[in-house]
Order: structure tokens, then C-alpha cells, then sequence
């Protein structure tokens, strides 16, 4: 029995067969799929892409680890692999509003903040490379797909169903209608990022989060700056928490100098924050304002902005890794090292291993490539992500300074190792409080040189977007908008979302509306996360679609 | 040095773009005109032409005779100009290709004899650029150079024929379009509305004979599609049409960046907005605070 | 009917994506961003597809003169129908001048009855290719085309002139340079992608071709346009429309 798209009328479908379907571009999928390939290269092995080019929805701060690349590759320095700025200077600092402190010699305190041999990237351009890698390999690889369905028969994943293109907005076929495919695969790897939307499908289907806590997201928002050459300090990085943000909400800044003349400048915000007024753009951009920021941007210009949610909850939050005929890797299962502030070398580390294991489950015909979790257990990244488990809960229980109190017990004296494991209670559309009970942050107003307001901020994302397409953001029930979200939130998704897409709209009446604004959309997912009863669906649009982060993301 | 500028007419007049391009062929020095057809009298009267050329056996512009005549003609001259319009675009590339000259479309400016400046990636960026040919072959933009006016003699007048070398292409008919209005991105003028037309029926009702009498495109912002206004195609902004007119008329649309995205570069904005502070104004070039419904009839009035 | 139609397509930065002016001031930022086919050379290559499809003509080829990574935009080219395709490869960035000369020869090997280009790229925007092409083959032209009819060896052609249109008729072989409005192209869809790793794709060597590539403009400079400033508040209509007249000069 079919059970893909049952709500739309049956389109005939041009099928197409592999060994392997991987679902998502980035450094999960794509080393699973070079894993693929490079064990067996007879192997078929097709990977989709939702943005125009590997790479153009990658988003990430980042500093890497090279541990997982360097098993992947290891000679990738010789490949050229796109590692250039090693980290030279490191500070880690407490905000107050005025001032900041450094915290001294916090990589004793808290080891898994040591960045000695890792490098500044931009994780976009890692991706182009992998993704070259890939198709030396064999990998065959179409940017510009998206998988809109999981193809699920006699209860097993066995392939997936990429998104119909040339639909109106009103539904209709347009003359240019091109129905999606059905891409067959023995075994799919679901590498999506965090919060895909076929991962949360398998997720439902195969009842996959039974045996954990929920997962808990942040929103990175993240600007590239170019800066003048002579205030430019390669490999410089420096992390920040407290200010702007209360005790009660997680998150902080970051920012790194790489590349040619490049700055990396991000926040990430905890979904699981309580104040429905709080802006995360709103904290990302008043950051730069402070003392311990601001000399950073000096005589440059900002020439790329994006966002995502990142998984944050770690190893209590891991779901069921296999499932029949498919996986989930990396982000999407939520393999990211949050107390490390990295994910990337986990995301490789589990696309390799879910590699290794579906070869095998391929070899022994078996339905499910069940030694998936029993390869992450022996790997080092169980042993890692168990010893980082119990720093984020412990923020999100106690607060921020509490938590940081307790992270460096946890991590210097019982060195990960204390004999009990904190849990997540919520998930992160649970936590708002009514808007009443709370104060409107008061945010300054973007002055156009440092900061800047949201619309100006999307216009450096490179969007693409057919306008004449049907909204990918559904509002379930307009009723409970207005309901919950207007009356009891005071429409947070208006301030949630980096990319403006949401304006919800109070008239003198009291009346509220809502308008979306789906063609800024730049895909972080935060509205599927945080829209207090789950009532906003983010599904792919048409494949293509959405930001072009350009190279230094 | 002395140029020679393919001179457009139209019902025997002079186009205002063929002025443009005689005033920047005198910073060259002599100018000749060359004149297909009809209006050989007009361009005589130019201001600073030296000679007219006056093709009587064409009554079309088509590129191949014209191209074949201009190549004779080249060797007498150090530049060789047309306006950046539809017939300068056509003619004067292909001119080029008989002479293995590189040609330079849409110059905006002449910074010396060899040295030009024109908007590259739709006007993102200006590139200057210099010329290695013996011969510049260029087109310009009308709207850089004030047009030639008459003057008080009337330069000779010499009539030519052009090869016969058509290469057998002919010509069969001309539509121009008198009441269709254009298309937004190719269009002249546009004239666009905002929210502050209050309803789809305000929208047509005070745009569209102000578009009709000045033959203007109309767009909208993106605040009137979503009010639903408009239709979508006419959403001017970064995600909806991107044009550059030579006059774009803003009325009751307040300019947020997405708008501006689409329109910043017009040569000429005109904002009509009845909030002094809407950020419309801070690109316009002329402006006027005051209500739509009653601002927009006098404007119809006047033109 | 066995007649062959060449389109050239380019290689340039995606229209998504807002050119930067390098800090360097020689150019346009492309390193790492998105590059696709210009798109009215998708324009040019749907028309000779439906040509194709009408029975009109036997066979596509796509031709781009570029890096390595160009033949990215002749597989979409074969994606969308091409039936095989041409690299002509070099690192070196070439004038409209140039690209004509190269094309030049490819048609003498190819002998196609019709060429359907772009009518300009939307990087440099010089508009110039087609026309120089038509010259140096001594091919009658119909630039800016609107509608496409091919009937009797001869292509009859809307062509896009300011304030109208104009209906020409051009004998073949000849250049025909594709507007906005000729057509709407089609997705290349994945199937046809996939379909169109299998199709043929030829490198050749630029610099075996025995062309003189040598730029004969050189670039001095590129910038940034100035910011627009804020003009004047008018009193009234009277005086917009004067001043739109006399200083602006954009009524008559």
C-alpha cells in the first residue's frame, strides 16, 4: 500500500531506482554519502539537494573540529579542503549591559571549550567541497529538489517523493506543472538539519522519540562582515554570554575572524525561552552595539546574513537512529555537541557510521540497518555527547548563571562523568508565558551602519522565491492563531522569525490578523519549533526555493 | 576626431535619444549625422552637426544595410555613436562585428576619447572601461546627456546610398503601441500604488488614466498585492518585478527596502505620500506631502 | 525537417543574487556565489526546444565557452532539451568579441540553420553578441525577438523595438536573439536531469581554436552606483510637473 502524499490527488510519477537515497546537502549526508561510495562504489547512490546548490541553505558560525574529516579524508589537506584559518586567540566573555569580563582560562574549566587545532570555517564552502568530493565519487547529486514526501509501503520506508513544481498559489497546476518524482531507494538517510521535515515524518511514523526527551532547538542568527584588512585578525574567536539576554534564556554571541578579511558574527537564542516579546533578531542585533563587539565591525561592511535552528538537547534527546528502510543523521537526529558549541565533526561522524551501517544491512538484506546506534556507541562520539549531556539542561533548569556554575562542577570535577543525567521537562513550544506577565524588551532602533532592521537583513540572504506558489507555512486553524498566539502570546512568531515572514497585526477594534510573508522565508524552521500549539507546518517549497548564502556562510 | 551618430527619427522627427547621443558625440569633436529615411531637414538644424548623411534609398532601419553602410563610412571617423535604444542595440553591435571592434552598450558617461563608464549586472555596478579600437563604437544612454539642441544654421545636407545588402530580410510591418500599456520592466514610466489607495477600485480608478495619458506601466508594492489591489505580476520590489524607468511615480506606498529593491534604480522618483516621514521620500527626487485622492486627480489634470 | 539549431548559453552569477562590487574594485564579487545559465539564454533554448518539439528542427546543441564549471549550465541546457552539448573551455573572461569569433567557428563545423541566443547576458550587459556573430557569419539578424515562426527556410520574427513591435522576416540561416516575453521556459525537471548525465557533452580547448582572444577593452575600474539622495519636497502639481519637464527632462 502507497501512503505517500494521501492528500492530494494521484499524479503519475516517474520513478527512478538507487541503493541509497540521501535526503539533505550538508556535512551529515553528504559523508554518508562519500562513505557510501567510497566502500563500495558500485553503489548507487543519489543525494537531494532543497537549495539551488550544495551549500546555499548551510548556515553555521562555524569553528570545526577536523577529527571526523581527517577519517573521512585523510589526506584532505592535500584534496584542498577549504580549512584555512586556524584559531589563534580564543576568549570566552561575561556581558553585563556596559561591560564585559573574561572568563580566564576557562578551557581548564570547561575542556570541551578548547579550540587548539581547529580551524574558522565557512561550512557552506565546506559543503561545495564535499559535495566535489562526492561527485568525483560517483555520488550523484540534484540541488534543487526537495523531498516532500517520505514513500512509505508495507510499512517500510522505501524511497522518497520529491515536490511537485509549476503549482499556483491557489493549488492549480500551471502550464509549467512538473510533477515530483519517486527516487527509490533500499535504505534513505535522512540528513536534513535539524527539524526535517521527513526526519519529523519517520520521527511520527515509526514512533522514533518513545524513549527520550524532547528535542530542545536554538535560533542562530548569523551576519558575514568584510572588514578592513588592517583590523583583521585571522582566527581570532571569541564567545559571549549573558547580556542582552536574562537569566532565564539561553544563548549568546559569537564571532570569528576568517578567511580573506571576513568576520563570522552570530547569536544563537535557546527556543525554550519564556518571554513571548523576546527578538532574537532584535538580541543579534543589539550585540553588536556592545563594547566587546562593536570595535570588530569598524570601517566594514555587512554582505550576508541567514539563520537556522540547531538542534541543542543532545544525547537525552537522541530518537530511535534507525527505523525500517531508513536513518537519521546528523541534525536531524541531533547529534550537535551544544556545551562545544559544534556540530558539524558529530554530523560527518554519524552520516560515516550510518554509512557503514546500511552497507552492511545491504549486504545482509535486512530491512533495518539496526547496527546504526550500536556503531555510534562504540564510536567516540557517544562517550562525547554523554559526557556534554548534562550542561544545557542543567541552563534550562537553573538559569544561566547557575547552570554555568554547575557546568564547570560537572565538567571539572566529575569530568562529565557525574552519576546522574538532568532531563529536558518541555518542549520548546511549551515554555512561553502569557505576553501579559511579561516586559517588552525595549530594543533600539538600526541605525543602518551596525545594525540593521530585518527586511535589509533578508535582502543579503539572496532569496529566491516563485511567488505564485502555495504557502509553505501553513496556519493550520486561523481560530487558534488568534486564539492562543494574538490573544494569549501577542503573536510572538512576529518576533521569532529572523526573516520577517510573520506580521501579525492588532486594528484599533482589537482585531488581529496575520499576514505571512512566505517568499522571505530563509528556512530556519524556528515556526515549526516554537508556535506554542503546533499549529504553523513548515513544509518545503518548491525545490530551489529559499535563501542563496554565498560563500564566507 | 570626428563622429558620426546614426541619427533615429520618428514621422520625421528627431528622437529625443538621437539628441542625447549628438551631445556626447561632440566631446569627441566634428559630428556627422546620419540620417535613414525622413529627417534629414530636422538633424540639419542640430546644434554642433557638421554634416548630414541622408540615406534616401532605405525607408527601415534594418541592421544590415544600415551595418554595411556604416562600414564604408568608418574609416572617416574616430567614433561611431547611436542612442542605447532598440535600433542603436541593433545596428551598431553588428557594425562592430564588420570592423572586429569590441563595442560599448549603455554609456552612461565619457570620461576621455577611449574612456567610458557604463552600469553592468542591471546598474549593481559601474564599470570603466577603455577602448583599444581605432574606431569606438558606442551606444548611449539618453538619459545621461542632455539632448542637442536646434541651432541657428542648417548644416549641409548629403545624400547617400546604402549597399545593397540586405541579405534578403524584409521588412513587413510596425505595431506601435498606442493604448496597451507597456510592460513593467520595459517600460519608460511607471506608476505604482501602495496601500494608501485604500481598495482594488481606488487602485484603477486613480492610476490607471494617469498611466494612460503618460503610456506608463503600473506596478504595486507589495503591501497592495497582499491587500489584494493588485495582481501579483505587478508587485514591483526585491522579490517581484525589478525595473528602472526613466520616471517612476510612487503614490501611497511608504518604500520599505523590499520596494525600494525593485525601483532605486529609476532615473527620476516622484513620491506622493501623505506621511512626511515615509522612508519613500528619502529616494525621491521630488516629492509631495499631501491625500492621494486629491493629489493624483490634479496630476491627470495637468499632464 | 533536419535543420540544426546552435544556442549558445552563458554561465553567470544567478539572478538571485545581488551583485558586490569586489573590495579590490576590478569586478564583481562571483567567488563561491551561485552561477546559473543566463536566463534568456534559457529564453533562446526554450524556443529552439519547441521549435524542435514542432517539428521545425531535428536537433538542439548547446554551446558555452567557459571554465570547467560551465558545462554545469550545459547539462540544465540538456535537462531542459538540448539534445548535446559543447564546451568550448578557458579560464580567460572573454569580451562579447571574442565569444563571437569562437561561436564563428563552431557554426562553420556545425552548420546549423538557426542560431537562438540570449540577447545579452545579465552580467555585462553588453547586448552585442548575436548581432556581431550574425556580422561575422554574414547572416542576416532578427535581435529582440518576441515571436518566432519558422515556416519556408525563412524565420519570420516579432522583434521588440521602443514604444511597439516589428515583424520582420529573415531568411536561414540566421541569428535570432530571444526578449523577456518569447517565452516562459520549462523547469528542467529531475528526470530530464538525470536523462541528461547519459547525453552527449564535448570539450573543446579554447586556444586550439586558433582565435585571437586578446580583450580589446580594458577595465580600469568598477563601483558601486552612489546611494541615492533624498530630492526635493514640491508644493504642488503644477510645479512637479514643470520641474519634471524642464530640470528632469523625462515629459515632454
Amino acid at each position: 500500500m502507497t501512503q505517500s502524499a494521501p492528500q492530494e490527488a494521484p499524479i503519475e510519477r516517474e520513478e527512478m531506482e538507487f541503493d541509497v537515497v540521501v535526503v539533505g546537502g550538508g556535512p551529515a549526508g553528504l559523508s554518508a554519502a562519500i562513505r557510501l561510495r567510497q566502500l563500495n562504489p558500485e553503489l548507487s547512490v543519489c543525494l537531494l539537494e532543497k537549495g539551488s546548490e550544495i551549500g546555499a541553505h548551510i548556515v553555521s558560525g562555524a569553528v570545526i573540529e577536523p577529527r571526523s574529516l581527517a577519517e573521512l579524508f585523510p589526506d584532505w589537506q592535500q584534496r584542498g579542503a577549504p580549512l584555512d584559518t586556524k584559531v589563534s586567540e580564543e576568549k570566552l566573555l561575561f556581558l553585563t549591559e556596559k561591560r564585559f569580563f573574561p572568563i580566564p582560562a576557562h578551557h581548564l574549566l570547561m575542556p570541551q571549550m578548547d579550540n587548539q587545532g581547529n580551524y574558522v570555517i565557512s561550512l557552506g564552502d565546506l559543503c561545495r567541497w564535499l559535495g566535489e568530493q562526492a561527485e568525483a565519487l560517483g555520488v550523484e547529486i540534484y540541488p534543487g529538489f526537495a523531498g516532500r514526501h517520505l514513500h512509505i509501503e508495507n510499512g517500510r520506508v522505501c524511497g522518497i517523493v520529491t515536490g511537485d513544481m509549476g503549482v499556483a498559489r491557489d493549488g492549480t497546476q500551471k502550464p509549467e506543472f512538473t510533477p515530483g518524482m519517486i527516487l527509490r531507494g533500499k535504505q534513505v538517510i535522512l540528513a536534513e538539519g535539524a527539524r526535517g521535515s521527513l526526519s519529523e515524518h519517520a520521527i511520527r511514523h515509526f514512533n522514533l522519540r518513545s524513549h527520550c526527551d524532547p528535542q530542545t532547538y536554538g535560533l542562530g542568527i548569523k551576519e558575514i562582515w568584510e572588514i578592513p584588512k588592517e583590523r583583521h585578525h585571522p582566527g581570532f574567536i571569541q564567545h559571549s554570554f549573558g547580556w542582552p539576554l536574562d537569566d532565564q534564556t539561553y544563548g549568546g554571541a559569537f564571532l570569528y575572524h576568517f578567511g580573506e578579511n571576513l568576520v563570522s558574527y552570530g547569536f544563537v537564542t535557546g527556543l525554550d525561552y519564556r518571554n513571548p516579546w523576546l527578538s532574537p533578531f532584535e538580541e543579534m542585533q543589539r550585540t553588536k552595539l556592545h563594547p566587546a563587539f562593536s570595535h570588530h565591525f569598524k570601517g566594514g561592511r555587512r554582505i550576508s546574513y541567514g539563520a537556522r535552528a540547531l538542534s541543542e538537547g543532545g544525547f537525552q534527546s537522541l530518537p530511535q537512529l534507525s527505523f525500517p528502510g531508513g536513518v537519521l543523521t546528523g541534525d536531524s537526529a541531533g547529534f550537535l555537541n551544544m556545551p562545544k558549541i559544534k556540530g558539524t565533526h558529530t554530523a560527518m561522524k554519524s552520516g560515516m557510521l550510518a554509512a557503514e551501517a546500511i552497507l552492511e544491512a545491504l549486504q545482509c538484506e535486512r530491512n533495518e540497518a539496526v547496527s546504526y546506534l550500536a556503531r555510534v556507541k562504540t564510536s567516540w562520539l557517544w562517550p562525547e555527547l554523554y559526557e556534554a549531556r548534562n550542561i544545557r539542561p542543567a541552563f534550562a533548569r537553573w538559569g544561566n548563571k547557575a547552570g554555568a556554575l554547575y557546568s564547570g562542577i560537572d565538567s571539572f570535577i566529575f569530568r562529565g562523568k557525574a552519576p546522574w543525567t538532568l532531563h529536558y521537562s518541555h518542549s520548546d513550544n511549551e515554555t512561553l508565558l502569557p505576553a501579559a506577565q511579561c516586559k517588552a524588551p525595549s530594543y533600539p532602533k538600526a541605525d543602518g551602519t551596525l545594525t540593521f532592521d530585518r527586511t535589509s537583513s533578508v535582502f543579503l540572504s539572496n532569496l529566491s522565491h516563485e511567488e505564485d506558489q502555495p504557502v509553505h507555512l501553513r496556519v493550520q486553524s486561523q481560530t487558534l492563531w488568534e486564539e492562543v498566539n494574538a490573544r494569549r502570546f501577542a503573536s510572538p512568531e512576529s518576533r521569532y522569525c529572523p526573516a520577517g515572514v510573520y506580521d501579525g497585526e492588532r486594528d484599533a477594534d482589537g482585531n488581529w490578523s496575520l499576514t505571512i510573508n512566505s517568499q522571505n522565508c530563509v528556512h530556519c524552521k524556528s515556526c515549526d519549533i516554537k508556535d506554542p500549539l503546533q499549529n504553523i507546518r513548515w513544509v518545503p517549497p518548491e525545490g530551489g526555493s529559499g535563501p542563496n548564502y554565498s560563500s564566507g556562510m | 576626431m570626428t563622429a558620426l551618430v546614426l541619427i533615429e527619427t520618428e514621422g520625421g522627427q528627431l528622437r529625443q535619444a538621437a539628441r542625447s547621443a549628438v551631445t556626447a558625440a561632440r566631446s569627441f569633436g566634428d559630428v556627422d549625422a546620419l540620417v535613414i529615411g525622413e529627417g534629414a531637414e530636422a538633424a540639419s538644424h542640430l546644434e554642433g552637426v557638421r554634416k548630414v548623411l541622408h540615406v534616401t534609398n532605405l525607408n527601415h532601419a534594418l541592421a544590415e544595410p544600415v551595418a554595411a553602410l556604416l562600414a564604408q563610412l568608418a574609416s572617416q571617423y574616430s567614433h561611431i555613436l547611436a542612442a542605447a535604444s532598440a535600433t542603436g542595440k541593433n545596428i551598431l553591435p553588428r557594425l562592430a562585428g564588420l570592423l572586429d571592434v569590441q563595442p560599448i552598450s549603455d554609456v552612461i558617461a565619457i570620461r576621455d576619447d577611449a574612456t567610458f563608464v557604463r552600469p553592468i549586472y542591471a546598474g549593481n555596478a559601474l564599470a570603466t572601461v577603455q577602448s583599444r579600437d581605432a574606431i569606438r563604437i558606442l551606444t548611449v544612454r539618453g538619459s545621461s546627456f542632455d539632448p542637442a539642441k536646434d541651432g541657428n544654421t542648417a548644416a549641409p545636407i548629403e545624400t547617400i546610398t546604402a549597399p545593397d545588402d540586405s541579405k534578403n530580410v524584409r521588412f513587413i510591418r510596425v505595431e506601435l503601441s498606442q493604448s496597451d500599456r507597456p510592460e513593467l520592466e520595459a517600460a519608460r514610466i511607471v506608476i505604482s500604488g501602495g496601500k494608501g489607495l485604500k481598495d482594488a477600485a481606488n487602485f484603477d480608478r486613480l492610476l490607471a488614466p494617469i498611466a494612460d495619458k503618460l503610456g506608463a506601466a503600473i506596478g504595486a508594492s507589495r503591501a497592495a498585492v497582499d491587500a489584494g489591489f493588485a495582481p501579483n505580476e505587478m508587485q514591483v520590489g526585491q522579490t517581484g518585478k525589478v525595473v528602472a524607468p526613466d520616471l517612476y511615480i510612487a503614490a501611497g506606498l511608504s518604500g520599505a527596502i523590499q520596494h525600494l529593491a525593485g525601483m532605486k534604480d529609476s532615473r527620476v522618483i516622484v513620491a506622493i505620500n501623505l506621511d512626511p516621514e515615509a522612508p519613500i521620500f528619502k529616494v525621491a527626487d521630488y516629492g509631495i506631502i499631501g491625500d492621494l485622492f486629491e493629489v493624483l486627480p490634479a496630476l491627470e489634470k495637468a499632464l | 525537417m533536419t535543420m540544426k539549431i546552435l544556442v549558445p548559453v552563458k554561465r553567470v552569477l544567478d539572478y538571485n543574487i545581488k551583485p558586490r562590487v569586489a573590495a579590490d574594485g576590478n569586478g564583481v564579487d562571483t567567488q563561491g556565489a551561485k552561477m546559473s545559465m543566463n536566463p534568456f539564454d534559457e529564453i533562446a533554448l526554450e524556443e529552439a526546444v519547441r521549435l524542435r518539439e514542432k517539428g521545425s528542427a531535428s536537433e538542439v546543441v548547446a554551446v558555452s565557452i567557459g571554465p570547467q564549471a560551465a558545462q554545469d549550465v550545459l547539462r540544465t541546457a540538456m535537462a531542459m532539451g538540448a539534445d548535446r552539448a559543447i564546451l568550448v573551455k578557458t579560464d580567460q573572461l572573454l569580451e562579447p568579441l571574442a565569444v563571437a569569433k569562437i561561436l564563428k567557428i563552431i557554426i562553420e563545423r556545425e552548420q546549423p540553420g538557426l542560431i537562438s541566443m540570449g540577447k545579452q547576458a545579465i552580467d555585462d550587459d553588453m547586448n552585442a553578441t548575436g548581432q556581431m556573430l550574425a556580422a561575422m557569419l554574414s547572416w542576416p539578424q532578427a535581435t529582440f525577438a518576441s515571436k518566432v515562426t519558422v515556416a519556408d527556410n525563412c524565420a519570420e520574427v516579432i522583434r521588440e523595438i521602443d514604444g511597439g513591435t516589428e515583424v520582420i522576416s529573415v531568411p536561414l540561416p540566421a541569428v535570432i536573439t530571444a526578449d523577456l516575453r518569447l517565452n516562459e521556459p520549462r523547469y528542467a525537471s529531475l528526470p530530464n536531469i538525470m536523462k541528461a548525465r547519459k547525453k552527449p557533452l564535448e570539450t573543446i580547448e579554447a586556444d586550439s581554436l586558433g582565435v585571437d582572444l586578446t580583450p580589446h577593452l580594458t577595465i580600469l575600474k568598477v563601483e558601486e552606483p552612489s546611494e541615492r539622495k533624498a530630492g526635493v519636497i514640491v508644493k504642488d502639481i503644477e510645479e512637479l510637473v514643470s520641474k519634471l519637464k524642464t530640470e528632469a527632462k523625462v515629459l515632454p
